[in-house]
């Protein structure tokens, strides 16, 4: 007989179940029991019952930050907005809101968020968690600059505000605490004005890897900028990339420009999909190198002039393309990103790139961004530069990150914990100097053991 | 501009409500809620108010109490142009066999308080000449299952209620009546249900497509996903002999 469930099938009732969940990268997959609350309060009782576990927002963490090694709440049902206050631009959102929910809501009223990551499907609470940057970072500092405030709900069932003023050493630690201090319940943004939805962007080419830190470090004036670097040039053509200068344009940009385009167009909905088996295979030495010499080239032929890009292909390139972390197939892959202090730089990245290319497995584009300093102890970003690149697993690669990480570690350097999958206890100990502020207020609320994801724990945090 | 249209949906805390009030508010149409859980009431409101810039308001309404009915429509101060009514309990099937309260519950809730109440903007929407009765009902009403034949009866009997009164308002005028007939849709109801994906929808969908059918493409009855049409018209011309030895 056909078991073809229809609503309200009793036998379909499930127990929230076990189930294997995974980050952006689909590595590692562990088991975890999966809670759907539908509401902040919901959410705190879960938070409550519970233990070894974790918030977790639109899973775009790449690793194993947002699985619980119990149990993991999902935040997708926090997911209302709750009042916004067009005199001081301030928002309250539940942390289940994502960016790209807000820019929906408020880019056709003329506001944007003055800090946003490299893609606009994560969530407000995964946002304060991870404390993203953007790529103004070294001018405008991170996405806990613009929070105002938010409710923690703690491992107790208490619920507490947090804000610079209030419960100030728990707001801090919660930027970048990867939602190990408490489950975010709801967070009030300011809201940036813009006058349109363009950005007035420069496109540079740099030769090497000199050359590129050079255009960012001579581009102070620019509010954004971001350098994707070519990973398989060798030699003297090591590093080389597009140097990307942005900035919002004004309506009086849009004219000296002679644009008749919209000021607010309406959004396109098209987006591309990656199907869901795409082979591994297909990501090889020589697709890659074909790509990326197109990808130079177009690039190169907008150099010296000025053109508008819209914020959404501009901000969110790979948005355009759902579910492209399947391209690296079955086995997943690991996004390798850390920074090295301003001082020690050039040489380093200049090893890290040579170890790179001379491997060859490394995703089509690597990006290269300033950063400035940390807001919380836990925040990823201090003053240098941060390398990011994909890595498809395979049996040799963690042997590989781990001679990277020496290099991080040696010059003083962190890895991203959104970004991660594998790093060693030492790796993350030697970067994190601010580790003990957290373990702190972690046994204060009595989160140590019972706020506990497979990141956590395999960093002993 | 339909910036002086508004819309009353019944079951403003739920999930579907949510979504529909919201399509509707961003068409520029003033919402109201009414439900009975004040809070989650008006924290669907504020969503809607924060997303769409938007009016909102929320009103406390029991549809159990019967009585109260036709002094709630009579009270409102704006007599809305469209009225939604997505109130509805799945309900414990195994539970209500063996407790006839919850099975009284049931049915009341799924079919004779919605039809009560729609029954009385029925008449005032045929006092002032316009409006349209969109009515949520449920696939589960198409044929009676043993997984939850209190809930499919309930939704069977408001299904036809809906269809009578279409009859009756389409014989005498300007008042139109929608029937929706959503299959899964992920909300709060079917949080706790594996439901297989290629027929799932979400809030939004059944709100994309009740906003369709009332507005830019008038409709008597639409299913949602549209391909529950066909899995019903299957189930339903299966023949009894058969059927009632099916575990579906």
């Amino acid at each position: 007989m056909p078991t073809v469930a229809l609503p309200g099938r009793a036998s379909a009732i499930s127990d929230p179940g076990e189930i294997r969940l995974a980050g952006w990268g689909n590595y590692p997959k562990l088991s975890t029991e999966l809670l759907a609350p539908q509401s902040p309060a919901g959410a705190r009782d879960d938070l409550l019952r519970w233990s070894g576990v974790i918030a977790r927002g639109a899973g775009r963490a790449y690793g194993d930050a947002a699985i619980g090694t119990q149990s993991t709440i999902s935040s997708r049902g926090l997911n209302r907005m709750r009042r916004f206050d067009a005199a001081t631009a301030q928002l309250t959102v539940e942390a289940g809101v994502t960016i790209a929910d807000i820019l929906a809501a408020f880019e056709p009223r003329g506001f944007f968020l003055k800090v946003v990551p490299g893609t606009k499907f994560v969530t407000v609470g995964g946002a304060i968690a991870a404390d993203v940057h953007g790529k103004n970072h070294h001018r405008d500092g991170g996405f806990g600059t613009i929070v105002d405030s938010f409710r923690l709900a703690l491992p107790g069932g208490e619920i507490v505000s947090c804000s610079r003023s209030e419960n100030a050493a728990l707001f801090a630690a919660t930027l970048g605490g990867m939602g190990l201090t408490g489950m975010i319940l709801d967070a009030t943004l300011r809201l940036l004005p813009i006058e349109t939805a363009w950005l007035r962007q420069d496109t540079r080419v740099a030769g090497n890897l000199d050359a590129a830190i050079d255009q960012l470090e001579g581009s102070a004036s620019s509010t954004y900028s971001v350098a994707w670097i070519d990973c398989l040039a060798r030699g003297a053509a090591l590093g080389r990339s597009l140097v990307y200068l942005a900035e919002h344009a004004t309506r009086r940009d849009m004219d000296g420009l002679g644009s008749d385009l919209a000021p607010f167009p309406s959004p396109r909905t098209q987006r591309l999909s990656v199907p869901e088996l795409f082979p591994g295979w297909l990501l090889n030495r020589a697709s890659m190198r074909v790509f990326n010499e197109l990808y130079f080239r177009r690039g190169a032929a907008h150099q010296g002039k000025q053109r508008l890009v819209h914020w959404d292909p501009y901000f969110f390139p790979l948005d355009a393309i759902a579910d492209w972390n399947r391209i690296y197939g079955r086995r997943g892959f690991v996004q390798y990103q850390c920074v090295i202090p301003l001082e020690r730089a050039r040489r380093v990245l200049a090893d890290i790139l040579d170890r790179v290319s001379r491997r060859g497995d490394a995703s089509f584009l690597a990006v290269l961004k300033q950063l400035g300093d940390g807001g919380g102890p836990m925040s990823f970003p201090l003053r240098g530069y941060t390398l990011t690149m994909d890595f498809p697993v395979s049996d040799t690669l963690f042997a590989f990150l781990d001679q990277l990480d020496a290099l991080l570690v040696d010059a003083g350097g962190r890895l991203y914990l959104a970004k991660d999958a594998r790093q060693s206890r030492a790796t993350f100990e030697s970067g994190y100097p601010g580790l003990a502020a957290l373990r702190d207020i972690r046994q204060q609320t009595g989160a140590t053991t019972r706020l506990v994801s497979h990141l956590s724990a395999r960093l002993g945090i | 501009m339909t910036g002086t249209k508004s819309i009353l949906v019944i079951g403003g805390s739920s999930d579907i409500g949510h979504a529909t009030a919201l399509r509707y508010a961003k068409e520029g149409w003033r919402v109201t809620l009414a439900a009975r859980d004040l809070a989650a009431a008006q924290r669907n409101a504020d969503d809607i108010r924060t997303r769409s810039g938007v009016d909102t308001t929320v009103q406390s309404l029991d549809v159990l109490q019967t009585g109260q009915l036709a002094g709630f429509v009579a009270g409102l101060s704006v007599l809305p142009d469209t009225v939604v009514c997505v109130v509805g309990e799945l309900g414990d099937q195994l539970r209500a066999q063996a407790d006839p309260e919850l099975a009284t519950t049931i049915m009341r809730t799924n079919f004779e308080a919605p039809s009560l109440l729609l029954e009385q903007f029925a008449l005032a929407f045929e006092a002032r000449g316009s409006g349209t009765i969109v009515g949520v009902s449920s696939v589960a009403g198409d044929r009676g299952r043993a997984s939850n034949y209190y809930y499919g009866a309930a939704k069977a009997g408001f299904t036809q209620f809906l269809s009578g009164l279409r009859n009756r308002l389409a014989l005498a005028g300007k008042v139109r009546v929608v029937t929706v007939k959503p299959g899964f849709v992920r909300t709060k109801m079917t949080a706790h249900m594996k439901l297989p994906p290629p027929l799932t929808v979400q809030p939004e969908r059944v709100a994309e497509d009740i906003y369709r059918a009332d507005v830019t493409r008038p409709r008597d009855v639409i299913y949602v996903a549209r391909r529950f049409w066909l899995v019903m018209t299957i189930i339903c011309a299966l023949p009894e002999a058969i059927f009632k030895r099916m575990r579906i």
